[in-house]
């Protein structure tokens, strides 16, 4: 166990380290959910004048909380891309052959992008303040919100890593993000499950991600709704995808 | 004029098989914006509501996006490949030999025209399947085409110019998360007038993109707008100028004889 965590924590302060210390990977990771916010909340205030659009929040927080699930599942999936360039350097490879518990590994950059995202989280909250979101929610609601982002988090890494084990190169990133992309936009992304119609509302109430986001969105309300069903689904992908990951690593292990 | 036309054609023919064997490069752009507008058209689709909007379709409405996402495809396709003959030296045996520098630009923008034009047509008879009906008619089709190729020759030029330029394709892609700013801080989801946060609304006006936009729209939703082609078409043709002058100032320097 402890040299697990030995493990984990140096594959961790490594991937940090590169990430902190690269603009290129860095400034992304702040300027996209933030894009994606400005852009929703800017172009798109208008919505809360449709008919049926009684959300308490108001419509910024209401976008607020799509864009911190977004960055938090696709911060995931961006700390993937690093474990794909770290199979096509073989700094991976040398990696497997040096770690005494290579479960540790996995873990190792599960944490990474945690504290990646973290980071990201505070940063979007901030600007969220700033521009004036109003949150109806009490000292406990908003940490649960975090929570349930940092299990979508832990979700999209373990995705995202499964995927990278197995295919071991870079050009393997579209098939990290599209699935976590096509998932997230499936859900009520714009308005409330309710004002959906069509094929869109009967992909939206299947949809595992829905339920986070509504969730989400009564936590920032200070209504929760759906609480259970939400953890539920966060902890159902999250659990999924650490069997799916930890299978990834047996096969780039038997790989070689 | 014969021998400049055959090396147009080799290097136009060259850019449109480069591009056809790489499946990423021909599905994603044609994929990517089709769902985008799926998600969009049934996310957004109580916008239709709000008093003046100007159509009862969403998808009608958001069918112009994909011309626009296509363009920035096929900048980053252009772009691409071009640096990477610039990484790989092919641009260097190319200046060994009497190739113009005309026609190695019209060569490989030709080639992006036509993947243009390509995913125009695929657009426009996605839109037709379900059940858009362009307002313009054939004609306002035909002029959709000629639009969608230009559009593509403007921002390919560009692509064409950065490649030039930077001679790197890490630095080529970096260029679309700017694109993409364009694109989504512009009257792409909504129309302007609709625009309740008045600083988006006067960056969306400020942003050229969002007349692209318009233009197209206008031939879908409206019908014949002299204003909306007037300035679309007016739009297009300077920044398709601006990108080829740039490129044509960059390419003595990459073909250095």
């Amino acid at each position: 166990m402890r040299r697990n965590l030995s493990v984990a924590q140096g594959v961790a302060w490594r991937t940090l380290h590169n990430v902190f210390t690269n603009p290129s990977l860095f400034v992304p990771q702040l300027a996209f959910p933030l894009f994606f916010f400005t852009a929703f909340v800017g172009g798109l205030s208008r919505i809360r004048d449709v008919r049926g659009f009684h959300y308490a929040g108001g419509y910024t927080a209401f976008q607020f909380v799509f864009v911190l699930l977004q960055s938090a599942a696709l911060g995931g999936v961006f700390t993937g891309f690093g474990i794909a360039r770290d199979f096509e350097t073989g700094f991976a490879r040398r990696l497997l052959l040096a770690a005494p518990h290579r479960t540790g590994i996995v873990v190792g950059y599960a944490l990474a992008a945690l504290c990646r995202w973290l980071v990201t989280a505070a940063f979007l909250t901030g600007v969220a303040f700033a521009v004036g979101m109003k949150v109806g929610g009490n000292g406990i609601d908003l940490p649960a919100l975090y929570v349930l982002a940092a299990i979508m988090n832990t979700a999209g890494i373990l995705w995202a890593c499964g995927v990278a084990m197995r295919l071991r190169t870079m050009q393997a990133g579209p098939i990290m993000q599209m699935p976590v992309f096509l998932l997230l936009f499936f859900a009520p992304v714009y308005v409330p499950l309710d004002l959906l119609t069509g094929w869109i509302h009967a992909v939206a109430l299947v949809n595992p991600v829905t339920r986070v986001l509504e969730a989400g969105r009564s936590f920032v309300a200070g209504s929760p709704t759906q609480v259970a069903a939400a953890y539920g689904a966060a902890a159902g992908l999250a659990a999924l995808f650490s069997w799916w990951a930890v299978r990834g690593l047996r096969k780039a292990e038997a790989a070689g | 004029m014969r021998t400049t036309a055959d090396q147009v054609l080799l290097l136009a023919r060259r850019s449109v098989a480069h591009t056809a064997r790489q499946p990423a490069a021909v599905i994603f752009p044609l994929l990517f914006p089709m769902l985008l507008l799926a998600v969009n058209s049934g996310g957004l689709r109580a916008e239709t509501h709000l008093p003046g909007f100007p159509t009862k379709s969403f998808v009608a409405f958001a069918l112009a996006v994909p011309f626009i996402q296509g363009a920035l495809f096929a900048t980053m396709n252009a772009g691409t490949d071009l640096a990477r003959d610039v990484e790989t030296g092919f641009l260097s045996r190319l200046s060994l030999t009497p190739l113009r520098g005309a026609a190695l630009l019209a060569g490989q923008l030709g080639g992006v025209v036509a993947l243009g034009v390509i995913q125009a047509c695929f657009y426009l008879l996605v839109g037709l399947a379900v059940g858009v009906r362009p307002a313009a008619g054939v004609g306002g089709v035909a002029v959709l085409l000629v639009f969608a190729a230009m559009i593509a020759l403007a921002f390919g030029s560009i692509g064409a110019w950065a490649a030039l330029r930077t001679g790197s394709s890490e630095a080529v892609q970096g260029l679309f998360p700017v694109f993409f700013v364009f694109l989504f801080i512009s009257s792409m989801n909504i129309p302007r007038n609709l625009i309740a946060t008045a600083w988006f609304r006067d960056a969306a006006t400020a942003n050229p993109v969002s007349y692209l936009l318009e233009c197209v729209r206008s031939l879908i939703i409206t019908g014949w707008n002299g204003e909306a082609l007037g300035l679309g078409f007016g739009i297009v043709t300077i920044v398709a100028f601006a990108g080829l002058s740039l490129a044509a100032y960059t390419l003595p320097r990459r073909l250095a004889r």
